[in-house]
């Protein structure tokens, strides 16, 4: 079953001896789940999960210039980037197709830390470098560090057990750097699920460490290790958008509904000509968010979607909702796609079930 | 994992509980346990004829939608309607509560190719 192309992260080890059953994504043997997906959504939503993240991977812009041309490679404005503030952004290609989606820290004034999807780290530097600037380095620091999400309404109890009583949490979506056992770790305020979160970066050695002294201190709140499972079903009820299903370079931002995270007020970036173009001409087809009406099998990728007895588009997303017990799912509609509140069918092995069209986020906290 | 000594099992781990020319389908401990949190089954029709080997259900958990196989070529003559309310109980009870249809089977000596317990334990390791 393992592929030895597959890669394993510094905590492949750990997921073994919890048990966790072990699944290849993006070029990676993850966990997919410890115990149940079921449980380990709960853990996040009701209390606290740690996941690992040290697939994903981590790019270094550097240089007096490296601000400047980053505005250039990304659709959010760089520039508006305090020192140890981040953002979520694009990498697009000519024709606006999404290269990736990332989030960008500008960790020190001219030194800025790329946190890019796993499957997407080689396309992602081959961009880069082919189109980097003079007196920018770039560097692939992916396999120097781990990383851990950390997640769920107990994670300022668990910040606090890790760092000190009085430790003050980063502001959201701000970077700051923490000590732990003599260990250095970059805690950044974000996340995949919905719930206050914090991403850990910090040396790959050092990962087992970190690992099981967030597991120690958070065993009194409940935390349970989650794997990919719980982080799909946990973004998808946020609608947030998963490279390689929602997002690929077939699709562009705006027809994807994350607009706000591309700023074409700036005179210049890869895609943003195709993109102004997009924008005038109007869109042929929308990302929407839906759910399902009565009883049905769980919706899933590829699933064609009707309306009016007509095929218009088919599914990015889809799951059984774990906190909300009824199918949901996003799929691109071609345009005008219908409104919130609209019916639609999904086909299902050639029998249709009756489902309506959502507003962001399908999960609201109660 | 369990595995009772009374049933037989398939490759694509089925259990079969055999009673003269019908035979009682779901499928086994390991194939739950791997499968996990069953959320959704959809039984096949009564009366409906299937072909060995052939898909006759559908299991699916959070993650994937997973085939079931007739073990044998037959006529379906019963389906478990509480797994429609409560798939869940493929998971808790796989061989009991949670067993998925009754099959008529054509040929019953077709069902002397089906695994006994020892020869599935060895697959499952």
């Amino acid at each position: 079953m393992s592929d030895p192309a597959e890669k394993r992260t510094p905590l492949y080890d750990e997921h073994v001896r919890l048990k966790a059953k072990i699944i290849p994504f993006g070029g990676w043997l993850m966990p997919v789940q410890y115990s149940s997906i079921m449980e380990e959504h709960q853990a996040v939503r009701k209390s606290v999960g740690v996941f690992d993240i040290s697939h994903m991977g981590e790019l270094v812009a550097s240089g007096p210039r490296a601000g400047e041309w980053l505005n250039t490679m990304l659709t959010n404005n760089t520039g508006k980037l305090a020192v140890g503030a981040g953002q979520y952004t694009f990498l697009l290609n000519d024709e606006a197709g999404i290269i990736d989606d990332l989030i960008v820290y500008r960790v020190e004034e001219e030194k800025f830390l790329l946190v890019v999807n796993a499957s997407r780290i080689e396309d992602d530097f081959a961009w880069l470098r082919a189109h980097l600037a003079m007196d920018v380095q770039l560097e692939d620091q992916s396999e120097q560090y781990a990383g851990l999400a950390i997640q769920g309404p107990k994670v300022e109890e668990l910040f606090q057990a890790l760092f000190g009583k009085a430790t003050e949490l980063p502001a959201r979506n701000q970077i700051a750097r923490f000590e732990l056992d003599e260990m250095a770790l970059q805690v950044a305020r974000t996340g995949y699920t919905g719930e206050d979160g914090i991403e850990v970066f910090f040396a790959a050695g050092d990962a087992p460490r970190v690992w099981r002294e967030v597991l120690a201190k958070g065993e009194s709140l409940g935390i349970r290790p989650c794997g990919l499972g719980a982080r799909d079903t946990l973004r998808l009820e946020m609608c947030y958008p998963l490279n390689g299903s929602d997002l690929s370079p077939e699709h562009n931002p705006l027809e994807a509904g994350l607009g706000f995270f591309v700023d074409l007020t700036k005179p210049e970036f890869s895609g943003r000509a195709k993109l102004q173009r997009e924008k005038e001409e109007g869109l042929s087809r929308r990302l929407v968010p839906f759910r399902m009406k009565g009883k049905s099998p769980p919706p899933r990728p590829h699933y064609r979607v009707i309306r009016d007895g007509v095929d218009v588009g088919e599914l990015t997303s889809g799951t059984l909702s774990p906190s909300l017990n009824y199918g949901i799912g996003m799929a691109y509609l071609s345009t005008p796609v219908p409104k919130p509140g609209e019916e639609i069918e999904i086909e299902i092995r050639g029998q249709r079930f009756p489902a309506v069209i959502e507003k962001k986020p399908l999960y609201k906290k109660p | 994992m369990n595995v009772p000594e009374d049933l037989l099992y398939t490759e694509s781990h089925e259990w079969v509980r055999r009673d003269g020319d019908t035979i009682r389908v779901g499928i086994t401990d390991h194939a739950q346990a791997e499968l996990t949190d069953v959320v959704y089954v959809e039984l096949p029709k009564v009366g409906a004829a299937h072909e060995a080997r052939g898909p006759i259900a559908v299991v699916e958990s959070v993650k994937a939608a997973s085939d079931i196989y007739a073990p044998a070529k037959g006529t379906v003559t019963e389906v478990n309607q509480a797994l429609e309310s409560n798939p869940a109980l493929i998971n808790t009870d796989p061989y009991g509560e949670g067993w998925i249809f009754v099959l008529k089977v054509e040929d019953p000596a077709a069902l002397d190719t089906l695994q006994d317990a020892a020869a599935y334990r060895t697959v499952t390791g």
